[in-house]
């Protein structure tokens, strides 16, 4: 009892936890600088880059508000493009969902393939997506609202069928036990449970779509993309400027709506 | 007196029928500007190019440019490189203004506001905007990339800690504060350990969406396997890009799987 009582602990935690602490601190450190050493990115040459920066900051303002009549145009496409988009994805996702759900779709081959191809489709970035369209129909909106859709459609999925797998199934029973079909028991039991996440969930797509949309344009898929790579290869950095204002009021403004807009719904 | 049974009426209020109506019409509004004012060449889309495009283009995705993986995967390890390096530092530089937007740390509704915006403002910028801003600021490099990944993701992640920090157990820091515990001491005994598990979790998923937000950086100059992607794409190269694209696909996964299972050991 009495080796007990003189116990001292040395430290709050066990040898065991500071060891694997340091040596993942070590190995996290280690990465950190071989890749700073690889991109010859020492977060040092921000600072001794800052005489730049602030000269970019002279190349930029005061932004040139002459060229907003120019931007309206593309901007509004961009709008458009993302509200396209992301009704099509919602349509499309949703009979996807139910497959990807695994209480819906009791196959598991359906059900493991469809989630397979999901996480693949999730791993491609939207770009690369509208680069390769572009190349299939060339310049346009259309491209960007294809790419967007495809891309769209990989997250909403994987949201909503995560939605119908959580939802209480016992409903489902009952109206089958009296007689309904599998359509019946989708519109009365499932749809009802899950429409106001659906809805917020479409709305927050659509939020990342406008921010995808509006950097679609890079390569040629439409909206105010399009104006941003025209104006950089011009050096036309007030006109940059302006465009990149324009872009962060709308994303601000879009936001606020749909954020206040989905807090009503959930 | 007979007794009527009668079910109660269903509560209807004009107020929400009227909502119904103003909402639906403001829904059709927005649908009819934006399918009339749409610009779609559909007679360039469904052409004769269009089906030659899909012909010649669609099987060269299939036969990849095997013998271009060593430049490829040089690329993609850069990409990688600009990822961690700038979610790193995303991960740091949100703390502090985490905690600046936690209610319970800094009790002073305006400072907790600033913070608010500040990082806002900051989720506002899509990465390829900020990307484009570097790019004029420190040239066309890597370190471009680096910090407008850094910058980008600082945005989210602070959020992101905040909430954690203000869902913490107080009660622990007030054992401490009664034992008379220094600011420090507080922070390193009270806070850390019941925010560092998530933090770590956050900064591990954000790292994962910035292996893909980096792939595309180089698209306007930021470095990383995108430059590649920009030069195959004008120089039609398709077998090309199918390959960037299954080397992306790849590496996006297996990091996905890494990241998913130190995430499920950490929380």
């Amino acid at each position: 009892m009495s080796k007990e009582s003189s116990f001292v602990p040395k430290g709050l935690y066990p040898f065991k936890t500071k060891l694997i602490i340091t040596i993942s601190l070590i190995v996290v450190f280690g990465f950190y600088l071989l890749s700073s050493i690889k991109t010859e990115s020492f977060i040092v040459h921000f600072f001794v880059k800052l005489p730049n920066v602030f000269g970019l900051v002279g190349d930029f303002f005061p932004p040139d508000w002459s060229y907003v009549n120019q931007v309206w145009p593309k901007l509004f496409e961009t709008i458009h493009i993302a509200i396209i988009a992301t009704t099509i994805a919602v349509i499309i996702s949703i009979p996807f969902s139910l497959l990807t759900a695994n209480n819906v779709t009791t196959n598991s081959w359906i059900y493991q393939g469809m989630r397979l191809i999901l996480n693949i489709i999730r791993t491609i970035p939207d770009i690369i997506l509208a680069v390769v369209f572009v190349g299939l129909f060339g310049i346009g909106a259309f491209s960007g609202i294809i790419a967007l859709i495809i891309f769209a459609v990989g997250i909403l999925v994987k949201l909503m069928s995560e939605v119908i797998e959580t939802i209480d199934m016992n409903p489902t029973e009952a109206i089958r036990a009296s007689g309904g079909n599998g359509l019946q028991t989708i519109s009365f039991a499932i749809v009802p449970q899950v429409l106001p996440q659906f809805i917020s969930f479409s709305l927050y797509v659509f939020e990342i779509n406008i921010r995808a949309s509006l950097v679609l344009g890079l390569v040629g898929a439409g909206g105010i993309g399009q104006l941003l790579n025209t104006q950089i290869n011009f050096m036309n950095y007030p006109a940059v400027s302006t465009i990149i204002i324009i872009v962060f009021a709308v994303v601000v403004v879009i936001d606020i709506i749909s954020g206040k807009l989905r807090e009503g719904l959930v | 007196m007979a007794e009527q049974l009668t079910l109660p009426e269903k509560p209807k209020s004009k107020l929400t029928l009227v909502k119904r109506i103003f909402i639906f019409i403001i829904i059709a509004l927005i649908y009819i500007w934006t399918f009339t004012s749409i610009e779609i060449r559909w007679d360039n889309i469904f052409s004769e190019r269009t089906l030659a495009n899909i012909d010649r283009i669609i099987p060269k995705f299939f036969q990849p440019a095997v013998e271009e993986t060593g430049s490829i995967m040089e690329k993609m390890f850069e990409t990688l490189f600009i990822a961690y390096t700038g979610s790193l530092a995303a991960a740091i530089i949100a703390i502090p203004l985490a905690f600046l937007c936690a209610s319970n740390m800094v009790r002073n509704k305006f400072l907790n506001n600033i913070g608010m915006w500040i990082l806002g403002a900051v989720r506002a910028f899509p990465e390829i905007v900020l990307a484009i801003i570097f790019v004029a600021a420190v040239g066309p490099n890597p370190f471009a990339g680096v910090l407008a990944i850094a910058i980008g993701s600082t945005g989210m992640l602070g959020k992101l800690y905040s909430e954690v920090i203000e869902s913490i157990d107080m009660n622990v820091i007030e054992a401490l504060e009664a034992s008379g515990a220094n600011k420090l001491q507080i922070l390193f005994y009270g806070i850390f350990p019941q925010v560092l598990p998530e933090f770590m979790s956050y900064a591990i998923y954000r790292f994962e969406i910035d292996v893909r937000a980096s792939s595309v950086l180089g698209i306007v100059g930021a470095g990383g396997i995108g430059t590649l992607i920009t030069f195959a794409y004008m120089n039609r190269n398709w077998e090309e890009v199918g390959m960037i694209l299954l080397v992306i696909i790849i590496t996006v996964t297996i990091i996905d799987q890494i990241s998913g299972f130190i995430r499920k050991r950490l929380v």
